[in-house]
């Protein structure tokens, strides 16, 4: 494992550095160096401090741990790979993401999930431990999003309305994927496109492993999570455009 | 070459702030570093700090700042300003020579005082007076631009990156309960110190990340009422907005918010409240060339207080962070945290909901 202190460099230089170390690396005192991780694969990334926007954009494999908060855009087009953030995270996380996984302990900001997608085997995951802002999932074309709403024990949060579980305008142009809410969703209001459901036992297995991982990374209780309501979000139509523009 | 108001600059940017409620004093330094770690979000055309409770000795009076191309222009003005003006005190403000910033005008101050006799033969109060004459000068007198002229407070702008800029102007010698701070990232400018943030009039200053899609409808409706946007920036006609609603329509700042940060109509329907729905519906419907429209996130700075605000959308990070008397607002958290690594909270504010933070009365 190697450690480096990260204070005062560009995010050149450190992604530079990234790819002669080791597999396993410890990244000390971060302050908002972006990039962090682009591209990467096969390491394990840990980082102390607030990384910068675009933490791990294209990430390709392996693993990125942050102990603090994230800033924007984490994960923008990760194709493969886990970041686990205990902290919040910043507005657009998993932008375009097209693979792996995200798990948040806090809140995220505006446009979690923005543009999702999948193919075939892959099926990206972004799990966030807290409540989201406004826009979550907005055009969604694939893959899996989740929001606990627990408490977080973090400092403050992020975007919180009211207590709810998601801000404003929730899958807006939301044509493909899965978005599961651990609330009943009262007074929020989804768009015409979507179907909004208490699951079935059977629709909910499909989640449970995503949130096992969740429990095991940040220490909650699977059980106590589960006994909880949820509601499961899914694009109503195969022809989300449909009259939109022609008469089809 | 083209200046500033020949040609349409869209922007990326920068913004950070920090006040103290009790109205304790702070050097620049804290508020130059907090630019740093968001560096790549200015491009070295454009950075500026405003800072307020500078001048404690002179505070009845309006400190204008002015930029001059020459001798000339510097002539022109001071004759015109003791027309109707009291000059208490002029001096050049003090700047470090450095390689970073080159092109320098001429960069003075001057205190001022209205003349009585003036404003009652004019019937005007002297904020009026004074946005009359920043007007006249920034649009009729060639080579000089007034970029502040508010009591206890003054704006600091040039072309360089905002770091730069701080350094430049010997921002840790001054003390103010708070100050706010702009990187600038033109895409395409021809490079004038007066396109640099903040924006300011009277003790108003903006400093605004963003690209507001609605600058023409605002400038023609805002021009109506004597204001003049004379660089083609959205962040001129931001400020002159704030100086329309807060002073002349003597709005509160979270009313002044309901109107160029408007809800939906449809958020306005879901709201509980009969009373909050038929406000919100007569600030849009009554101020509708008002509606700030595009991404934006601004901080508007005041004497005694900080307002910051997003678009609904939210299409601009912004980060608040709080610690002790403190209160801090920026692009990015890593910028906060530069000023102050721990927090007692920091959370991310939703999109048209106004941050207000005020000195506690008496303290500033």
């Amino acid at each position: 494992m190697e450690q480096m202190d990260i204070r005062g460099l560009s995010h050149r230089e450190i992604n530079d550095k990234l790819r002669g170390a080791e597999d396993e690396c410890v990244l000390e005192n971060c302050l908002g160096q972006r990039f962090l991780g682009a591209a990467m694969h096969g390491k394990e990334l840990t980082i102390h401090g607030t990384p910068g926007n675009a933490l791990g954009a294209y990430f390709n494999g392996g693993r990125i741990t942050v102990h603090g908060n994230a800033q924007d855009a984490v994960g923008d087009t990760m194709n493969e790979g886990v970041m686990v953030i205990h902290g919040n995270i910043g507005d657009a996380a998993g932008y375009a993401m097209r693979g792996g996984k995200i798990f948040v302990k806090g809140d995220a900001g505006y446009r979690a999930g923005i543009h999702m997608k999948a193919y075939k085997e892959k099926v990206p995951v972004l799990v966030i431990g807290g409540s989201a802002g406004s826009f979550l999932g907005e055009y969604q074309a694939g893959g899996i999003i989740v929001v606990l709403g627990l408490k977080t024990q973090n400092e403050g949060g992020r975007c919180v309305f009211n207590g709810r579980i998601v801000g404003n305008f929730p899958c807006t142009g939301m044509h493909g994927g899965k978005m599961l809410l651990r609330s009943n969703c009262a007074g929020i209001a989804f768009p015409k496109n979507v179907t909004a459901h208490a699951p079935t036992e059977e629709e909910l297995a499909e989640f449970i492993p995503h949130i096992r991982e969740f429990c095991e990374y940040f220490g909650y209780d699977e059980k106590e999570i589960l006994s909880s309501p949820f509601t499961l979000v899914t694009p109503d139509s195969h022809n989300p455009y449909k009259q939109l523009y022609v008469m089809n | 070459m083209q200046i500033e108001g020949q040609v349409r600059i869209p922007s990326g940017c920068a913004i950070s702030a920090v006040i103290s409620k009790e109205g304790n004093k702070m050097n620049g330094q804290a508020i130059i570093d907090s630019m740093r770690p968001m560096h790549a979000r200015s491009n070295g055309l454009g950075g500026g700090f405003a800072a307020y409770g500078i001048y404690p000795k002179y505070k009845e009076l309006f400190a204008f700042h002015f930029f001059f191309n020459d001798y000339e222009a510097k002539k022109e003005c001071e004759k015109l300003l003791e027309e109707s003006y009291d000059v208490a005190h002029a001096e050049v403000i003090p700047t470090r020579k450095m390689p970073q910033i080159t092109d320098e005008p001429l960069i003075w101050r001057y205190f001022l005082s209205p003349r009585p006799s003036v404003l009652a033969r004019l019937q005007l109060d002297e904020n009026e007076l004074v946005v009359q004459t920043a007007m006249k000068i920034n649009t009729q007198i060639k080579g000089a631009y007034i970029f502040s002229c508010g009591k206890n407070m003054g704006a600091f702008k040039a072309v360089g990156y905002p770091e730069d800029v701080g350094e430049y102007y010997k921002l840790d010698e001054y003390e103010a309960y708070s100050w706010t701070a702009h990187g600038r990232y033109p895409t395409n400018t021809p490079g004038w110190w007066g396109g640099a943030h903040p924006f300011a009039l009277l003790d108003y200053s903006i400093v605004h990340n963003g690209e507001i899609s609605s600058y023409d409808a605002n400038r023609r409706f805002i021009e109506m009422f004597g204001y003049k946007c004379t660089l083609q920036t959205d962040t001129e006609v931001i400020t002159y907005i704030a100086d329309y609603l807060l002073r002349r329509q003597k709005m509160t700042l979270e009313e002044m918010a309901s109107v160029v940060a408007a809800s939906f109509w449809s958020t306005i329907e879901r709201n509980e409240d009969p009373r909050v729905r038929e406000k919100l519906t007569y600030l849009r419907t009554a101020f509708s060339s008002l509606l700030i429209t595009g991404p934006f996130s601004i901080i508007l700075g005041f004497s005694g207080g900080l307002m910051a605000l997003n678009d609904r959308l939210k299409l601009r990070s912004m980060v608040v962070g709080e610690r002790d008397d403190k209160v801090y607002i920026a692009s990015e958290e890593a910028a906060i945290r530069t000023m102050a690594p721990d927090l007692d909270h920091i959370y991310a504010p939703v999109g048209g909901e106004p941050v207000i933070v005020k000195v506690k009365e008496g303290q500033f």
